[in-house]
């Protein structure tokens, strides 16, 4: 196996990653005990006959490994997924959502890290400061927001309390603009999802790319470039920022794939964007099974896809780094 | 996170606990409590926390039985209140509820069923922070259980379960935790002779917390494969020692300063997790009130009621800012040298 090329390599472990996480996800679904897996899969309001379809769609009788594969069938090969609450099919809704939350996460993905390591070279350059105390502060602040809640507060003081104030008359009070049909509607009505989007990031970052930098500037092979005299800037562009940035590839490929495979759940019910995650926040509320089994193994398919990408970078920015 | 006392000529790790130098053990924690003493940011942040524990906590029954005379669920559509000197309605006819204001009972508002916001929020704490410290004493004993043997024995057991880890870790965590929780909440567990209902406060902590083991192990797993070469590890081992023996009395008290930072931080984490699930209604039935709850049964009417969807929420944040900047305190004092500090997803 070890002779197998590097990629091929990979292959074999993401594919292995991702049936794993097949497995769990029908495990949670079918197999932990406490009732009836049909009266699960059929949602809050039962009735009889929607329960005997069930067992008799999904096989319930058959052995487990049978009732896997056929998950699996539906799932990938068939496409024949149904939610029992609203008879629509599972996997085209997800397809028509995909391209919302894309929108909201990858904006959201530049603001939190162009910020983020912007906040932190700015901290970590003017240690002990108070430029340095007001971004920590704020840093800290963002750590611990409850972004629903945010989204929330800011919705409502924008677009009802103030909305009268000339700074956010232009803030619309939700929903979503597609790209191709209006870019600047589109951008306005993704502003504040954006922000709440990346407020924990940005914090988390700043710290991160603060405390990297603080390392990294004290080093010796700074101290030698400084002292060969060149300046400081040139130094820390060169040297400092790209060290410091290694962590933060990981990080980020880490909470991008999580955003877009689970926070944004979040995020789109509150600013009423029907993205994955409002879709995901339907299926929570209704208990249906279906699309949430849809959309576990969505998120987890494209984080482990994204970190497998990262990684790939990650051996191009940093050559000591042997990702087996 | 060793630090060496310099005068002592045997190194052993500092919070090791081997023969003959508990002085040394001793002295590093004592001088990381100093540090954390000067850290005036860090023991303010203490401070807050423990005062806000204890608000949630004895203090609350003592306001409901002495200041507001009413409970957390008792309901008031139709009661009026004398403010100000005047009697106003508790809930106006239009459905807004009063806001804040100086005075015994509803100190914060009411919600827009008219029970006493305030104590409501006093409540709701006790529901979040028993949630949130509970999983996270939770997660961080399984994660020492996994990361502990994972790092020490290595080879097949430390890919066994880093494999597992990962494999936890892929999932996006909300979608994990509502997954798990919406299948438990609607059929309740039974394993044998365990049953757990469907309401009981049981299920949000064990939910959050398992999906949080790798977010706590995988540090944890780092320092013990770094501390299994140094030498007093080599010693005990020569002594005779066990694995078991190895790992609780030689690396488990090293690692005890970088798991404590950890449980803190994963505290501040657990309750922001417990409100989200919450909102999304698979956290805590709404018939206890915790902070996520609250916020939940207030966001639909935030426009006439918006102090009932504010107040939680200030509260989680003040909460979750202490705790955070306590384990960074924490983590400055045990770690001065900064050696852990990029890696901490």
């Amino acid at each position: 196996m070890s002779s197998a090329p590097f990629w091929l390599r990979r292959l074999a472990s993401l594919v292995a990653v991702l049936v794993a996480l097949s497995v769990i996800v029908f495990v949670i679904f079918n197999v932990i005990p406490g009732g009836d897996p049909a009266l699960r899969l059929a949602g809050r309001h039962p009735t009889p006959q929607l329960i005997a379809d069930i067992r008799h769609d999904w096989g319930l009788d058959k052995p487990i490994w049978t009732q896997y594969l056929d998950m699996m069938d539906r799932l990938l090969i068939k496409h024949n997924l149904i939610s029992y609450q609203n008879q629509t099919a599972v996997l085209p809704a997800i397809g028509r959502a995909i391209p919302k939350t894309l929108s909201l996460a990858i904006g959201a993905g530049v603001i939190w890290l162009g910020l983020g390591v912007l906040f932190g070279v700015l901290s970590g350059l003017n240690q002990g400061k108070w430029v340095d105390r007001i971004l920590t502060v704020l840093a800290m602040g963002g750590i611990s927001t409850p972004i629903f809640w945010l989204g929330a507060v800011l919705l409502y003081l924008l677009t009802f309390r103030w909305h009268s104030f000339f700074l956010f008359s232009w803030i619309p009070a939700g929903g979503y603009v597609p790209l191709t049909s209006s870019p600047l509607q589109w951008a306005e009505h993704l502003v504040l999802p954006w922000i709440c989007l990346s407020v924990v990031s940005m914090g988390f970052y700043s710290r991160v790319v603060r405390s990297s930098l603080l390392e990294v500037l004290s080093a010796d092979y700074v101290r030698t470039a400084r002292a060969m005299g060149l300046s400081r800037r040139r130094v820390l562009l060169r040297h400092a920022l790209r060290t410091a940035l290694i962590p933060l590839t990981s990080l980020f490929a880490l909470d991008f794939g999580a955003a877009v495979g689970g926070t944004v759940i979040l995020i789109e019910p509150v600013f009423g964007i029907n993205g994955v995650g409002a879709y995901a926040q339907q299926a929570v509320t209704q208990l249906d099974l279906p699309p949430l089994m849809a959309l576990t193994l969505y998120g987890g398919f494209f984080i482990v896809i994204v970190n497998a990408i990262a990684d790939l970078c990650l051996t191009r920015l940093d050559p000591r780094i042997v990702v087996a | 996170m060793s630090v060496q006392a310099p005068d002592l000529p045997i190194v052993d790790g500092g919070g090791g606990v081997s023969p003959g130098v508990a002085g040394a053990a001793v002295g590093s924690w004592r001088a990381a409590w100093q540090r954390l003493r000067r850290n005036r940011a860090a023991m303010a942040a203490g401070v807050v926390f423990v005062l806000i524990v204890l608000w949630c906590g004895p203090i609350a029954p003592l306001w409901v039985h002495f200041v507001s005379h009413r409970g957390p669920n008792v309901q008031n559509l139709m009661g009026t209140i004398s403010s100000g000197g005047r009697r106003t309605s508790v809930v106006s006819a239009s459905g807004a509820p009063i806001g804040p204001g100086l005075r015994g009972a509803y100190l914060l508002g009411a919600d827009s069923n008219g029970r006493d916001l305030f104590v409501r929020v006093l409540y709701g704490g006790r529901t979040s922070l028993t949630v949130g410290i509970a999983s996270a004493l939770i997660c961080t004993l399984l994660a020492l259980l996994l990361a502990l043997p994972a790092g020490y024995y290595g080879g097949k057991v430390d890919r066994g379960v880093s494999a597992l880890l990962d494999l936890i870790w892929s999932f996006p965590v909300y979608l994990l935790a509502v997954a798990i929780s919406a299948t438990l909440i609607v059929g309740g567990l039974d394993i044998g002779p365990i049953h757990i209902s469907s309401s009981s406060l049981l299920i949000p902590i064990f939910v959050i917390a398992v999906v949080f083991i790798p977010y706590v192990a995988r540090p944890i797993r780092g320092e013990v494969l770094a501390l299994r070469e140094r030498e007093f590890v080599e010693a005990a081992i020569a002594h005779g020692a066990g694995p078991p023996r190895v790992m609780l009395r030689e690396i488990l008290p090293n690692v005890a300063a970088t798991t404590l930072v950890m449980f803190t931080l994963i505290i501040a984490n657990n309750i922001l997790v417990e409100a989200a699930l919450s909102f999304l209604g698979v956290g805590v039935s709404v018939l206890t009130p915790s902070w996520g709850n609250i916020i939940q049964e207030g966001y639909a009417t935030i426009v006439t009621a918006p102090w009932q969807t504010i107040a939680p929420g200030i509260a989680i944040m003040l909460t979750a800012i202490s705790l955070n900047v306590l384990g960074d305190g924490l983590r400055d004092a045990l770690d001065p040298h900064g050696s852990g500090r990029t890696g901490g997803r």
